[in-house]
């Protein structure tokens, strides 16, 4: 199979305009030792033929649509894709196009990421937004870059909560490594019960910023008001890590007096999709626009007099600034930033807040049964959104085998992160799990518990 | 709050989606809960309101409709940008990627039960390892750039591991792409420029005298942005080699290179690949893209982890168990999960089942002739300041003597006839640069419209500059005054101010 449209003939009169013999030609300035070279691939398929073979290795999986019924989240989450949004998606006018650097021709692209821009700084109750990043955890770093940007490389100190998601903090350390920067509190051997204003402690004259999460990684809701001021208190900034459908729902991190909110849109109309790819979201106030990194769309007018959008402040970009920029990113998430506008457009005020609603009321309903189950409890008694650890009479591992047999995806192994949590899973629970499925969660760990 | 600039007559052309709002619409209906009621949390933990718009699903449906007709797409037309390999993306990649068991695969999920995802990653690492001739790939970077990050991490890393601590500059030559520079700058490193001479190669005496026990390595796009192979690129990796350093191949031009020639054969240690760009990944309007990192024997032990690895080897009729595996000195994580796993790897998967080796090399072998007949029809009418055969793009210049047309201008003026510009201002080291590449998948004639259109204006510049210069004039939008933009800051909209639930 071939997409070149070039006849023979086409390529003859070609090289010819060109004065050479042949395709061989073309290619003198090659090594020759090590020109063409053949390549150990498998021969070329027909489309009838990779259609094939990919359909066999996508159902050599088990998913989570008619295979199983899904109590994981951590991070990723399974909600419902209105159909509208892939319908978008497919258009080729959106996703064959490039980045707009072309603005009279791609005023597409450019009011749907403004658009975008303005739906997440609603949704966080912030004030600015960039086009987007790579996902949650590199939109978390990147936090990271503006804070230590922000107070030109003098502050060498970032707290971490033990409880942001632990590949995030993942991410961070290796987003930093070459930084020379102090990474206070990232330790999974904490206290995980004590209050974030605990935090306050870490936070020094010499902190740039701190980053707490929210729901944190256990699901639970925290006011940061108090947390925010104290590091305020101390000239530093913070961020928060959101989850944007709990958003829907609770005080928003920018009520609370956040400097940067940041968090991974996939709740918002993106697919599972194995991890990727999703978006990253960031939102900040309108004094750290220098210094936040990506693209930025802003509202203008054109020659002929109407409202238009271009990318704008792009002297902080890397194609201008080269080696001072604050950031290396080029290509961000565009197509996944228009399916998350495009969720929000269709769900809208109400149905956004309906879709929190179901997966609080759910989640809710599936922690009181299952704490009822002898030998399992909920860790911690705070407020909590849509996820929860709960407590196991023994191994996580075998637990999840057991109920994989009954066709359920149980809930991530909090112990590979935390030893103070060895046999705890973090269950999520959202708009797709109907009471049945519920129920059948509850009866499988009653099961494994009994045994 | 930004305040909105003062909006006198300025005409909409399609309203936002907080304009369109109207109270109580919705485009869709939730099922009721059917669980027993527990109560919200109190209230001073909730937001009191959601100023989201309210939209039925057809006056959604008709906004991105009308949207997406704004824009030029490779769909639609000839997108000659250069460096950034706009070819064709093939349709069957959109319905291979979205197979029911890629989409719904949780990115936890025990690897029992997604062995057909991580089978796919695995031999999309070999091949990927098998075009390149490196030894390791991650598939986990999530577009060129953050290949790049991962790239200077590893190198980083690998010095320091050795305890050669006092490697502190990177080379990268002066017709480099911003993200190189930017890259080893996010590292704290010293960024050293290197010329090139005048067949647009690497000025060798310069790179020569750069080169001591403080170069962590040299970062190089081959072909470069002047879409030239290196004539003296054994050389060139060479020197970087005897003063300590590591190559780096920034693989924005691999579609010159499928089948032609192997960066890892050449000497190169370490090289990102942009499956948006060589394995026709969708650009999407600006990402998502796809970043893998491939790197030599001696830098496998860096990658990022985790890699996709047999975890027990299968026997006769058994397949192999795939799973991950964290190779020895990691230099750490680089994003949650696994990749663009869907958007990515599986479209770059099917391009590359479908096309074999002997696809592979046509795909370049095409590119570089399509390039080559444009510059060929071009030569003449515009001065090609490096004027040899080229890879899959061209630089030429976009001015003429006696004329106050600029590359702009002409990028302007090409959408009047249709087209997408090329690239304009970049390469640096080209004056008004126009960088030009067509891509495998464009038709001669289309070729020689184009080529047609830019000789016409070349004419317009000389008889009726007037009309370059005030170009575009029959696009729906004209130029646009980003002076305002910058100054007046307008990031985002809101809901009217007198917008009520009533």
């Amino acid at each position: 199979m071939t997409y070149i449209p070039i006849s023979p003939r086409e390529r003859d009169a070609m090289l010819e305009t060109i004065g050479v013999k042949s395709l061989d030609d073309l290619f003198e300035d090659v090594p020759a030792k090590h020109r063409f070279p053949k390549l150990d691939l498998p021969p070329a398929l027909t489309e009838m033929e990779v259609l094939d073979e990919l359909s066999g290795l996508a159902q050599a999986n088990e998913n989570v649509h008619s295979d199983l019924i899904s109590f994981l989240g951590a991070g990723a989450y399974n909600h419902y894709i209105p159909s509208v949004v892939d319908h978008m998606l497919r258009r080729g006018e959106f996703y064959t196009a490039y980045t707009p650097y072309q603005p009279e021709i791609s005023q597409g692209t450019l009011q749907a990421i403004f658009e975008y821009q303005s739906l997440m700084c609603a949704l966080t109750g912030m004030e600015v937004s960039n086009a987007s990043h790579y996902d949650g955890a590199t939109a978390a770093a990147e936090a990271v870059n503006l804070a230590f940007a922000q107070f030109r490389g003098k502050r060498r100190k970032v707290v971490v909560s033990p409880t942001v998601h632990p590949q995030y903090r993942a991410v961070i350390r290796t987003y930093t490594q070459g930084m020379d920067l102090e990474l206070a509190g990232d330790d999974p051997n904490a206290d995980l019960e004590s209050s974030p204003e605990n935090l306050q402690s870490l936070v020094s004259e010499d902190t740039c910023l701190v980053i707490v999460q929210y729901p944190d990684f256990f699901g639970r809701i925290y006011d940061y008001t108090k947390l925010i001021e104290a590091a305020h208190a101390k000239g530093a900034l913070v961020c928060v890590v959101a989850n944007p459908t709990a958003l829907a729902m609770f005080k928003t991190p920018g009520a609370m007096g956040a400097d940067i909110v940041v968090g991974d849109g996939q709740p918002l109309g993106i697919p599972l999709w194995y991890g990727g790819p999703s978006v990253g979201f960031f939102t900040t106030r309108k004094q750290y626009v220098h210094k936040m990194a990506g693209r930025l769309v802003g509202e203008t007018m054109d020659s002929k007099g109407q409202r238009s959008y271009v990318l704008t402040l792009t002297a902080r970009e890397q194609h201008i600034k080269r080696e001072r920029a604050t950031s290396n990113i080029c290509t961000n998430q565009g197509l996944i930033a228009l399916g998350t506008a495009v969720y929000l457009s269709l769900l809208g005020k109400k149905g956004l807040r309906q879709v929190a609603e179901l997966c609080y009321q759910k989640a809710h309903y599936a922690a009181a049964q299952l704490s009822k189950i002898e030998g399992m409890g909920l860790c911690f008694s705070e407020p909590f959104f849509h996820e929860f650890a709960l407590c196991l009479n023994r191994p996580v591992e075998e637990v999840n085998a057991h109920l994989l047999e009954h066709g359920i995806l149980g809930g991530y192994n909090l112990g590979q992160d935390y030893p103070a949590l060895k046999n705890h899973m973090l269950i999520a629970v959202t708009e797709m799990n109907t009471k049945e499925d519920i129920d059948a969660l509850v009866e499988a760990l009653s099961e494994v518990s009994h045994d | 709050m930004i305040n909105a600039p003062e909006q006198t007559k300025v005409k909409i052309v399609e309203p936002t989606i907080f304009d369109l709002s109207s109270p109580g619409r919705t485009g869709v209906t939730m099922p009721a809960s059917d669980v027993p009621e527990t109560a919200l949390p109190p209230e001073e933990l909730l937001r009191p309101d959601l100023p989201l718009p309210e939209l039925a699903e057809v006056d959604v449906v008709r906004h991105y409709m009308h949207l997406s007709s704004f824009n030029y797409s490779v769909d639609s037309g000839f997108y000659p940008l250069g460096s950034c390999t706009m070819k064709y993306n093939p349709k069957i990649n959109e319905d291979t990627c979205r197979l029911p068991g890629f989409l719904y695969t949780h990115p936890l999920q025990p690897i029992e039960t997604v062995q057909g995802n991580l089978a796919l990653m695995y031999q999309l690492q070999e091949w990927l390892k098998e075009i390149s001739g490196f030894a390791g790939v991650t598939l986990q970077p999530a577009a060129g750039a953050h290949g790049e990050f991962t790239g200077v991490l590893i190198m980083r890393a690998y010095h320091k591991s050795r305890g050669d601590h006092k490697r502190v500059k990177m080379l990268i030559p002066d017709s480099a792409h911003g993200t190189n520079p930017a890259s080893s700058g996010m590292m704290g490193l010293q960024v050293v420029q290197i010329p090139s001479d005048s067949r647009g190669n690497v000025d060798l005496k310069a790179l020569e005298a750069a080169c001591d026990d403080t170069v962590v390595g040299m970062m190089l796009t081959n072909p470069n942005t002047l879409g030239l192979f290196d004539e003296n690129i054994e050389k060139v990796i060479e020197l970087v080699h005897n003063c300590g350093g590591l190559m780096y191949g920034d693989g924005a031009n691999l579609n010159a290179l499928l089948g032609i020639v192997r960066p890892g054969d050449l000497g190169f240690d370490v090289m990102h690949f942009n499956l948006h760009k060589t394995f026709s990944v969708p650009h999407g309007g600006g990402g998502p893209g796809s970043g893998p990192v491939g790197v030599a024997a001696h830098l496998v032990d860096f990658l990022p982890e985790p890699l996709v690895g047999i975890i027990e080897e299968g026997e006769d009729d058994m397949p192999p168990l795939y799973g991950f595996v964290k190779p020895a000195k990691t230099i750490g994580r680089m994003k949650a999960f696994h990749g663009h796993f869907g958007g990515g790897m599986v479209r770059a998967f099917t391009y590359i089942a479908m096309h074999g080796p002997d696809g592979l090399r046509d795909i370049s072998q095409y590119a570089v002739l399509n390039a080559n007949y444009l510059q060929a029809r071009l030569r003449g009418t515009y001065k090609i300041p490096y004027d040899r055969i080229c890879m899959h793009e061209f630089v030429a210049e976009g001015r003429f003597e006696g004329s106050d047309v600029r590359a702009l201008d002409i990028a302007k003026r090409l959408m009047d006839y249709n087209f997408h510009p090329p690239t304009n201002y970049f390469p640096l080291i080209v004056h008004e640069a126009l960088m030009i590449e067509p891509t495998e998948t464009e038709n001669k004639d289309t070729l020689d419209a184009f080529a047609d259109a830019l000789i016409k204006i070349a004419e317009e510049a000389k008889t009726n500059p007037e009309v370059v210069k005030s170009a575009p004039h029959t696009t729906k939008f004209g130029r646009m005054d980003e002076v305002k933009a910058a100054r007046e800051l307008v990031l985002c909209c809101w809901l009217p101010e007198n917008y009520s639930d009533q």
